[in-house]
């Protein structure tokens, strides 16, 4: 549009900018997320993940080995010497400055020797190998050494490993994760079955009080699903469901119907009228036209409703906790159990972030493969 | 049986069972009921192509009666019964009740507050954000990341602000961002650019739009020329007017606090336990979910404004402002109104960022989670549906104006 009337605008490198720092403040809250979820709770609880992808400074308090374990200490040539890592192996950090005495803990650099008194001597090399020399045996706990370390950035897939495959942990997502599958799919699928008939005679058919029926579902589209709760709740225990799978199922497609059928209807008024005409003058039913026409052609309608549902699906909270969780707890699933974890380990961040970044990741994986289909929804979805 | 196969089992009955409705349904009606043959065929014929409709209805009419329409008046009717006494008939005696719940009054004015802030907010954001990405070589990437939040369920939303808001105690190092940025914070000239003028400018412009949006609508009610409307346009605006004047005043309120709030520099907050500031931290979560929605629909939108008057536009010399105010906005207002309405649906059946940040703790109560708390822990189905009936009520104005669009459509 800049280019319109020759005239070139002069300010696109700070659209250019604010575009990024937008985007940078959108992203900023689930990149957040990701990096914890790869961190162990020691990093999480120490700096800010946004530390995590450099390297970063700590003060850390090390050990050398214990003198009285077996085969720790050597006698040679008449002193009793200990040699090891500081951190087990070499490499995982860069010691810069360091002591041997919590209130100086950077009075020698890396490749000096401190005095321990008794004439002991302890030398500490950059990446953490130490040698300790006595004249006379040593006993007691290990020598402590305080170092300020640079420590590369580091991450795991514990996190992962332990919520997702370790079969012991009650917290783990598996189970959820199954049974939020187990409500998505059916209560994704069934709605648009329903809602497709019912669209194709809301658009193509035609019979007294179908205007009405439009509005009404129209209206439908905006009733706020709380109020649907009790009245349903004490139907369903009533007919004898109870709390359970069928139960949420069958609330799920009472709740997408009206969009589906909406959206659905919308799609297919504007479809060619001559297709169905022709059709019709070459003696099709109603139900030749729909399923051999009017579905195959809705496909575009039927993925960006399939899209809404299975998102709205997979990450309702109170449908669920209303309909399908019992007092068992066997059916819980993602969102209920993330909620849980908040309040039971609240400050236990690698645990969290894990769980949380499980439950959206298949949702991110739909939004960015089936977007296109979303947009279109929305756009045709929201009532003009 | 394990649910997965139990699902798939109901997959396969559900959709089998649908589909099996539909094909023997219409085959009993041309082939047993009125049969295409014989001496009646025309007659049947017709006959059949009247009921065949509430044939391919039927299923739906049934889902959408008993679980949208039922549910209406039953919550109705509970709102006025008590469970207690034998779901006795008590007429107000739930509404008394609750009316006189403190809770109940702090919900209401959260909820005022989410109102006018959360759409107002994720509009103007997704406006920024349509103008500007379309008008970059990248945009079509950016505006997928800015939409992405769409896609994370409130409750993993909950979670990553939470880690945002979190807050360790004083000489430790902070691993959530918001007090990471606080503590930057000293009380200087930026500290005052940063927190209280720009914020201010902010509040002050927003205060304007919406004092001016509020005038232009009185004006033209009470201007002598105008014609005598109906009485539902006439409420309907006199109601939008005064929205206007209370969000004005709130943000007038808001302005003045700005400068004359004594910002506790240096020492961590727990964001999540301070009263209003709390409040708000939960609406950013909506907000940044939102925003993409509204971006969409508005980008959407301001494609579709013919080039035509935008030439003419420059060409007698507009700027970009006055291209974007005089010639872009009032051509995609009813787009804007929609999206606000949408997102007004949303704010109000808001429940899990609440549920899972704060619980309605530390005067952050919203209805939808008064109403939860008040079925579920204390159990008293009586108020709660009084509060679902509340929450109704307040759709109710954007559901007659939805209806009242689609018949004028259809017409």
């Amino acid at each position: 549009m800049d280019n319109i009337a020759g005239k070139k605008s002069g300010l696109s490198w700070a659209v250019n900018i604010s575009v990024a720092l937008l985007v940078m403040l959108w992203v900023f809250p689930t990149a957040g997320l990701f990096v914890s979820s790869f961190r162990t709770a020691d990093q999480i609880s120490s700096n800010g993940w946004w530390q995590s992808l450099f390297n970063t400074e700590q003060n850390v308090v090390l050990r050398a080995a214990d003198p009285d374990d077996d085969g720790v200490q050597v006698l040679e040539n008449g002193t009793y010497v200990i040699r090891g890592n500081l951190y087990g192996e070499a490499g995982k950090a860069e010691i810069g400055a360091w002591g041997v005495n919590s209130r100086e803990i950077d009075t020698h650099v890396a490749g000096d020797s401190a005095e321990l008194g008794d004439g002991q001597v302890i030398t500490v090399q950059a990446n953490g190998d130490y040698v300790l020399t006595s004249p006379t045996e040593m006993t007691g706990r290990g020598q402590r050494v305080f170092a300020t370390a640079e420590t590369p950035p580091e991450f795991t897939l514990d996190n992962y490993r332990s919520m997702l495959f370790d079969p012991n942990n009650i917290e783990g997502m598996a189970k959820a994760f199954f049974n939020t599958l187990t409500v998505t799919i059916p209560a994704t699928i069934i709605p648009i079955v329903i809602a497709a008939f019912a669209a194709y005679a809301l658009a193509w058919m035609d019979f007294p009080g179908r205007a009405i029926l439009v509005a009404v579902v129209v209206g439908l589209l905006v009733v706020p699903l709380q109020l649907a709760l009790i009245p349903l709740l004490r139907f369903h225990l009533n007919i004898g469901i109870g709390k359970g799978y069928l139960g949420v199922w069958l609330a799920h497609t009472g709740f997408g119907l009206p969009l589906a059928i909406y959206l659905l209807r919308n799609y297919m008024v504007g479809l060619p009228r001559d297709i169905i005409e022709n059709a019709k003058v070459d003696g099709a039913t109603d139900f030749q036209i729909f399923t051999k026409i009017v579905l195959p052609l809705s496909f575009p309608a039927l993925a960006s409703f399939a899209i809404f549902q299975f998102l709205w699906t997979w990450n309702d909270l109170l449908v669920a906790k209303v309909f399908l969780i019992d007092s068992t707890g066997q059916t819980t699933v993602m969102t209920n159990q993330i909620v849980e974890l908040l309040g039971t380990r609240g400050g236990n961040w690698e645990i969290l972030a894990t769980a949380a970044f499980v439950s959206i990741a298949v949702p991110l994986a739909v939004f960015f493969a089936m977007q296109k289909y979303l947009v279109r929804g929305l756009l045709a979805g929201s009532v003009k | 049986m394990s649910p997965a196969l139990q699902g798939l089992l109901t997959i396969l009955i559900g959709v089998s069972g649908c589909i099996g409705y539909f094909y023997f349904s219409n085959q009993f009606l041309d082939k047993v009921l009125f049969p295409a043959t014989g001496k009646n065929a025309g007659r049947n014929i017709n006959r059949a192509n009247m009921v065949r409709p509430w044939l391919f209805l039927l299923p739906a009419m049934i889902a959408l009666g008993l679980y949208l329409v039922y549910p209406v008046f039953a919550t109705l009717w509970y709102s006025m019964t008590d469970r207690d006494a034998g779901n006795a008939f008590v007429g107000f005696d739930n509404y008394r009740q609750m009316f006189a719940q403190p809770k109940f009054w702090e919900a209401m004015n959260n909820n005022i507050l989410w109102l006018i802030i959360v759409p107002a907010a994720s509009t103007a954001f997704g406006l920024l954000a349509a103008q500007l990405t379309d008008r970059i070589k990248w945009g079509n990437f950016a505006k997928s990341l800015i939409f992405m939040p769409m896609a994370i369920s409130f409750v993993g939303a909950s979670v990553i602000f939470k880690l945002i808001y979190d807050t360790r105690p004083v000489d430790t190092n902070q691993i959530g961002v918001l007090n990471a940025v606080w503590l930057q914070f000293n009380g200087g000239v930026g500290s005052f650019l940063i927190l209280r003028l720009i914020p201010a400018a902010l509040v002050a412009c927003f205060v304007a739009a919406l004092a001016y949006v509020g005038y232009n609508i009185a004006r033209k009610r009470l201007a002598p020329s105008h014609k005598q409307g109906s009485v539902f346009a006439s409420i309907a605006s006199a109601g939008l007017v005064s929205l206007c004047l209370v969000a004005v005043i709130i943000g007038l309120k808001g302005f003045f606090g700005l400068f004359t709030f004594d910002f506790p520099y240096g020492v961590p907050q727990t964001w999540l336990t301070t009263p209003t500031w709390n409040s708000i931290l939960l609406m950013v979560v909506l907000i940044w979910i939102q925003t993409g929605f509204a971006m969409v629909i508005l980008s959407a939108a301001l494609r579709g404004v013919p080039e035509e008057t935008i030439e003419a536009a420059i060409v007698d010399g507009a700027n970009v402002f006055q291209v974007f105010f005089k010639i872009k906005m009032p051509q995609i207002a009813g787009t804007i109104v929609v999206v606000w309405t949408t997102i007004t649906l949303t704010v109000l059946r808001v429940f899990d960022i609440v549920f899972a940040m704060t619980n309605g703790q530390w005067e952050t109560q919203v209805l939808a989670n008064y109403m939860y708390a008040q079925l579920f822990v204390a159990n008293d189905w009586g108020v709660g549906s009084a509060a679902a009936i509340i929450i109704m009520l307040l759709v109710s104005p954007i559901l007659v104006w939805n209806v009242w669009n689609v018949r004028k459509e259809m017409r």
